[in-house]
């Protein structure tokens, strides 16, 4: 077997076992959404009721919510890989730690991202979005989710060691968090008072695009460290 | 004479201030099992977890095959089996499964899970969620890894920990069949073991 044909079922095997234990623990990719339909839902009752102020907080709230949903996901990425050992081999096995951290996060992305895009057209109705917005939120979300979740995961890495880090990773990556929502709630924005925007979306591919390739290499890193300590 | 498998020279430890283990020499050759002995928090384990590669506490010079380490890493780290205190099985995967994903990870291709698990006693076990398995069996699921692996040397940290006497018959038979095979094992452990081609080292030897 040649080492590409051996990376190759190396990656698939950890994608595989990724998808099996986030869908055994389904807890872990329920709470995000549970959590964005029940924050947003608290809006109307807190602002306001009336639709045209809500309008105007949507594309705001959805992606302010969504984002805190993607930080609440990320603090258990590799805690229980940490916790039973399951750690080392990812790290002792002679391929490069880079590509099981990138298949490990795509798959964390895959069941806590992409579902969060797919929930947000019933956010958006709830929230009173205008509709035309709508196609633009669900897009601006699964560029955003990813660079979101890639960066939360540098975060994880470097906190897994810490009993309560919590806090820590909080304080790490909200940071780093910022110009993905300046850009993803601007998208929406835009869209809802009709304006093209492509410069945004364009943007928001562009973190995803060196978070995917960038954020591994920094996890993976970190995860090293945390190891040893 | 040919040259070991593993040689470690000068190797040095140094923790919170104190100096655990320093100038550590000692070669490996094939069919050889060397046993860390030492009290408690000597630094059997920092040991074992340097020279894997986990950690970076221990420092010194590794050969492997007569070649520098840092040169053959990955054919280093596919010779090198790392059995550590925690059983690296998830809970929430069967035996199959947890194995399936070790020999996809570590390519060791040919190795059949279902006669490992077989073999480690856990035959009857393959699909039911680790979850529901005792500490003795989570470690026996660990120590089918050791079966299923191409590694010529064996670093196993306590393996003995939490199997019962049948399991620790069945693990020194196992130590018995790797050296015959001209593999390499290099442990910590407070038991006896009953094979004839142990040797020891002593940390505390070397503080």
């Amino acid at each position: 077997m040649s080492a590409q044909d051996s990376l190759m079922v190396g990656m698939w095997a950890t994608l595989r076992r990724e998808l099996t234990l986030l869908w055994r623990r389904k807890s872990d990719s329920l709470n995000p959404l549970l959590f964005l339909l029940m924050v947003s839902s608290l809006f109307p009752l807190g602002v306001s009721p009336a639709p045209d102020v809500l309008a105007l907080l949507s594309p705001g709230i959805i992606w302010v919510v969504a984002l805190l949903a993607c930080l609440l996901s990320t603090e258990s990425m590799f805690r229980s890989d940490y916790d039973d050992g399951a750690l080392e081999l990812f790290l002792l096995n002679p391929q490069p730690l880079y590509f099981h951290i990138l298949v490990k996060v795509l798959a964390h992305w895959l069941l806590t991202g992409i579902p969060l895009a797919v929930l947000s057209p019933i956010i958006a109705l709830l929230l009173n979005l205008p509709t035309e917005a709508i196609p633009i939120l669900v897009t601006s979300l699964v560029l955003g989710t990813a660079p979101l979740v890639f960066i939360g995961a540098i975060g994880a890495a470097l906190t897994v060691g810490l009993r309560r880090g919590g806090v820590l990773l909080s304080l790490i990556v909200l940071p780093l968090y910022v110009p993905v929502l300046i850009f993803g709630a601007d998208a929406v924005k835009r869209a809802a008072e009709g304006s093209p925007v492509p410069g945004q979306l364009a943007i928001l591919a562009a973190f995803f695009m060196l978070s995917f390739a960038l954020a591994p290499l920094a996890a993976a890193g970190a995860l090293k460290i945390s190891v040893d300590s | 004479m040919s040259t070991p498998l593993l040689q470690v020279d000068n190797f040095h430890c140094e923790r919170d201030d104190r100096v655990l283990f320093r100038n550590v020499h000692f070669a490996l050759n094939g069919g050889e099992i060397l046993q860390v002995v030492g009290h408690n928090g000597c630094g059997k384990t920092t040991l074992l977890r340097s020279l894997s590669g986990l950690s970076t506490y221990a420092n010194g010079n590794i050969t492997w095959r007569g070649r520098q380490v840092s040169e053959v890493m990955p054919q280093y780290r596919r010779e090198v089996l790392f059995h550590g205190h925690l059983a690296a099985v998830k809970h929430l995967l069967s035996p199959r499964e947890n194995l399936r994903w070790f020999v996809d990870i570590f390519n060791s291709d040919g190795g059949d899970i279902d006669a490992a698990l077989q073999a480690v006693g856990l035959f009857g076990y393959e699909d039911i969620p680790c979850g529901n398995l005792s500490a003795g069996q989570l470690r026996r699921v660990a120590l089918a890894r050791l079966l299923l692996s191409p590694a010529m040397l064996w670093v196993l940290d306590e393996p003995f920990t939490a199997i019962d006497v049948h399991g620790i018959a069945m693990l020194q038979e196992m130590l018995q069949q790797h050296i015959g095979k001209g593999g390499a094992v290099l442990l910590t452990s407070h038991q006896s073991i009953d094979v004839p081609e142990v040797r020891s080292l002593n940390l505390e030897m070397f503080k």
